[in-house]
């Protein structure tokens, strides 16, 4: 094909894997924020404070619908203007994982609204406290409708991790930018970076939906 | 210098750059439409080469990142002889890659249609293609407009990354003007603000009109 | 909300004072006004069945007495202390979380969809609350629970969760989960109209054995009009959020007063 260099391939490939292990790490630990920090979004809109579920289901809102490239930069460039300096993985952790939080909270939201309104009925007619109604009745239930969102996400951030390049972080798309500024050879590096996250991307989505019923098998709802 | 200053110095820039995602908004929207419309039908297609097609450019585009795809279009594919300028580089690739994501929506929404509506065009004795536009697809589209409404905001966000191949929209010009002024909270966060605005006030209830519309035309409004 | 309160005792006292009693209660949604002024007195020990058209407010009854709803006027007392309301500096105010939650230990309830917890087993849903709420240890939760489930006629099924097993049983489950709540009223809200018709004896079956067996005060609504009759030691007729008729089921079934009653009556076994 079209000049493909082999050896060039075999010479950059260690390069692209080692930085394949920041890409992951980077998607994980955004995820870990992004899973709780998530949470706190979504109990915060059940609160019986009106103003609170107000508050912050229009800063869901708005995370949601504004680029993330462009809350990385903010996030980057806003700390260093009133003296406060952050580095790029602090940075791109905070804006990968508050983006992702806002998906995955409406991920639980909808998760928990479609736990029938006969189950918190129940759980009132013994008595369960609300800790517990939550933890052992309304969750577990949840959990199914919520898994697959959950999952889509998970690798949807992983897809995003590219866009931490711009402010230096060094995951997969800043290291096959390097090798291409380098060598001015972009078929390779590109390619191949389009090769690690497919291998990756794709056995993790169907993994994923193993997982998924499972989870529900486990839990007796077939 | 003061927020109102900034705007009136700035704001013509920001102003010019909010057209140009708008208009890749827009053309990169018309794209992703064909598109998950033709893969969606393809992948329903009884034949097995059809169907691959479909499902190779599907998982290409849905297992591999906006940002790769964009820079291996704009950079690698000169490289085959196809140069494409930056601007229709920028909205053909977030038109394919979101239109990737639509056709598992379209093909969704033609599937919730139940089985008796097929049984009855086909007791009608109609035309697959018949089927399809007249019976089939017109309850698909009222199941899959929602949806799209949400597709349609990760659009407006994914064109953003067309700065990052110069394209002079509405991040590159904050990123300009972050770049010589370094007022990185006002330029950084006016964009953010503008994009809020787009999303929420022209995509949002544009997409409630269409679905209250297509509820009306299936008598449900 | 401002009614005057001081015409309400704080508590009901004396040898007589009923199991359950509605004072003067008031529920609405907005305009519509679902119960209008109720007073009814439930003894201890006595079944009552609240039969009437859809619409008139029967299963608010129920609801409001399991505090699913919250009430716009009156009081209710249960076993003589108000449920809705609490004392306060020696007025009725209305009542906090806690309060709730102490009275609530009083009253169970069982769903017409029987709300079984899905990813639990039979044996499981009946041991989480006495486990959880009353404190029991696992092992005397588990005794209790299959004790109840033998009670029901289900101790095959202990181990099973509610996807596999049929309507019937899955409100026998029930019936046997709010009764190892130890209540002191039980509520039973048309617990056979979402059942297949073979199979609402199986339950009925286990209410029988209940009111033969059991001191429970329980109140009842259903569309059966047989067992009602049958069951029941007084049935209310409810008509637009208000008691059109009552009486012991002889009297309303055998020689009913009003008008409304008669009409009702009538619609319903002509359905049959």
């Amino acid at each position: 094909m079209f000049d493909w260099r082999w050896d060039f391939v075999w010479e950059i490939l260690p390069r692209l894997i080692w930085a394949t292990g920041n890409t992951l790490i980077a998607a994980l630990l955004g995820y870990g924020i992004a899973m709780v920090l998530g949470l706190v979004f979504a109990l915060a809109q059940r609160t019986p404070s009106r103003i609170l579920t107000m508050v912050v289901r229009e800063l869901v809102e708005f995370i949601r619908s504004t680029p993330l490239v462009l809350q990385i930069f903010f996030i980057f460039y806003v700390g260093p203007q009133f003296g406060i300096r952050l580095s790029p993985w602090v940075s791109g952790m905070a804006a990968i994982g508050l983006h992702y939080a806002a998906y995955l909270s409406e991920v639980y939201r909808g998760g928990i609204e479609a736990v029938p309104r006969g189950q918190w009925e129940a759980a009132t007619a013994l008595n369960l406290s609300t800790a517990r109604t939550y933890f052992r009745v309304i969750i577990p239930q949840a959990l199914p409708t919520a898994l697959a969102g959950m999952g889509n996400y998970l690798v949807g951030i992983f897809k995003d991790t590219p866009m931490l390049s711009v402010i230096g972080v060094a995951e997969l798309m800043h290291t096959a930018n390097a090798i291409g500024s380098e060598s001015y050879r972009f078929l390779e590096p590109f390619t191949l970076v389009g090769v690690i996250f497919l291998a990756i991307s794709l056995p993790t989505a169907w993994l994923i939906r193993v997982f998924e019923r499972r989870v529900r098998r486990s839990l007796g709802m077939n | 210098m003061s927020y109102i200053e900034f705007l009136t110095t700035y704001g013509p820039r920001l102003m010019t750059g909010t057209l140009i995602t708008i208009a890749l908004t827009v053309l990169a929207g018309l794209l992703a439409v064909a598109i998950a419309f033709a893969a969606a039908l393809m992948k329903l297609s009884p034949s097995m080469v059809v169907r691959g097609i479909a499902t190779t450019y599907i998982e290409i585009f849905r297992g591999t990142s906006l940002l790769v795809q964009l820079y291996w279009i704009f950079f690698v594919l000169p490289l085959f002889g196809i140069t494409l300028e930056k601007f229709t580089a920028g909205y053909i690739t977030v038109g394919m890659n979101l239109g990737a994501y639509g056709a598992e929506l379209v093909r969704g929404a033609i599937k919730s249609v139940p089985r008796g509506q097929w049984e009855a065009a086909l007791a009608l004795n109609m035309s697959p293609a018949k089927r399809m536009i007249r019976i089939i697809l017109p309850q698909a589209i009222v199941v899959m407009l929602p949806p799209w409404g949400n597709l349609f905001i990760e659009l407006l966000k994914g064109t953003a990354l067309v700065s990052l191949i110069a394209v002079a929209d509405l991040m590159f010009q904050a990123k300009q003007i972050n770049g010589s002024t370094f007022l990185s909270a006002q330029s950084f966060g006016t964009a953010l603000i503008i994009y809020y605005i787009v999303a929420r006030f022209g995509i949002t209830p544009s997409m409630r009109w269409l679905e209250r519309r297509s509820l009306r035309m299936l008598g449900r409004g | 909300m401002n009614e005057d309160m001081s015409k309400y005792p704080l508590r009901l006292e004396g040898s007589d004072k009923p199991m359950v009693r509605f004072m003067n209660v008031t529920k609405s949604y907005g305009d519509l006004v679902v119960l209008d002024s109720l007073d009814l007195d439930v003894a201890e020990g006595e079944m009552v069945t609240v039969i009437g058209p859809s619409g008139s407010g029967k299963t608010t009854v129920l609801r409001m007495l399991m505090t699913l709803e919250t009430i716009n006027g009156g009081v209710i007392y249960v076993d003589g202390e108000p449920l809705t309301h609490m004392e306060k500096n020696g007025v009725l105010v209305p009542a906090d979380a806690k309060h709730m939650r102490r009275m609530r230990a009083n009253i169970g309830m069982c769903f017409q969809h029987f709300n079984l917890f899905p990813h639990m087993t039979a044996i499981e849903n009946c041991m989480e609350a006495p486990v959880h709420v009353l404190g029991l240890t696992r092992k005397e939760a588990r005794e209790r629970g299959l004790e109840l489930l033998a009670l029901v006629g289900l101790e095959e099924k202990v181990d099973e969760h509610p996807a596999r097993l049929s309507g019937g049983q899955q409100q026998r489950v029930a019936i046997a989960r709010a009764l190892a709540m130890r209540p002191k009223v039980l509520l039973f809200d048309e617990v056979t109209s979402a059942l297949d018709p073979e199979v609402i004896g199986e339950v009925t079956n286990v209410i029988r054995k209940l009111v033969s067996e059991h001191n429970l005060t329980m109140l009842m609504v259903t569309h059966q009009m047989g067992f009602a009759r049958e069951i029941s030691d007084r049935i209310c007729l409810f008509y637009r959020g208000q008691i059109e008729e009552q009486g012991t089921p002889d009297e309303l079934f055998g020689n009913p007063q009003r008008e409304r009653t008669q009409q009702f009556l009538r619609a319903v076994t002509e359905a049959m």
